[in-house]
């Protein structure tokens, strides 16, 4: 079964970005959003872990939430899609079932 | 304590959040802004995921809430003048002080001269600061 995982804290603040890597089976996908957008971005100590689990699972972020942060769109992790609301509700709507990791 | 006597303590603000996911970073920002009405000595650390805080061009038009990085500005106004930011932690980031906003204030005892506020400290550094501290409240 293809899940949405979303996570919303900062990978620099809680484990909850790396237990979803971990768990996630190939072929789901996770939305980074609120504060877990800080682990979308390029250039961090945890941006190699994200690029690695790229390999199996899809990765999405919230650009609003990008925008309020001040992050750059341009500098998200390569192969990170960039998605607005109605993006949101079309990959919960995708997938079969949504996970919220908190 | 005599008449007219003041204690001036040595309060310091810790903010380890990033903005917008909890309310601590605006709480913080509220909070100290009422301390320096109070005439005490007030240094703000911008530490872990606090540095994100002082993001230059945030724009929360699209989450519905009230962008208030631009209040960081105004402290030197209320005489605040030391910001501490860890540089390990805009390291860790991939960040430099050139992606956060560049606090000034004007220094009355040098003729109004603008004067950076931001002090960028190492780990090392920044643990001297917090040790001298009277009151540390974390954020």
């Amino acid at each position: 079964m293809a899940m949405l995982h979303t996570v919303n804290k900062s990978p620099f603040e809680k484990n909850s970005l790396d237990s979803c890597m971990r768990l996630a089976k190939a072929s789901s996908a996770v939305l980074l959003i609120e504060d877990g957008v800080v682990g979308a971005m390029k250039g961090t100590k945890h941006s190699k872990n994200v690029a690695d689990a790229m390999a199996n699972i899809s990765f999405y972020v919230l650009g609003p939430d990008l925008k309020a942060r001040g992050l750059s769109e341009g500098n998200v992790v390569d192969g990170i899609k960039v998605v607005d609301y109605s993006g949101f509700v079309d990959l919960a709507a995708e997938y079969e079932s949504v996970q919220a990791w908190l | 304590m005599e008449d007219g006597e003041q204690i001036i303590k040595e309060f310091m603000y810790m903010n380890r959040k990033s903005p917008y996911g909890t309310i601590y970073a605006l709480e913080s920002l509220e909070v100290v802004l009422i301390a320096a009405a109070f005439d005490q000595d007030v240094s703000l650390v911008f530490a872990d995921d606090g540095v994100y805080q002082l993001m230059k061009g945030q724009n929360t038009e699209e989450i519905g809430m009230k962008n208030f990085s631009p209040t960081y500005s105004a402290l030197g106004d209320y005489d605040i003048k030391k910001i501490y930011i860890e540089k390990e932690s805009l390291e860790e980031r991939g960040l430099s002080l050139d992606d956060l906003q560049d606090l000034k204030y004007e220094d009355e005892d040098d003729d109004w001269a603008e004067k950076d506020s931001i002090h960028l400290v190492s780990r090392e550094e920044l643990a001297e600061v917090i040790d001298q501290q009277d009151v540390v409240f974390s954020f």
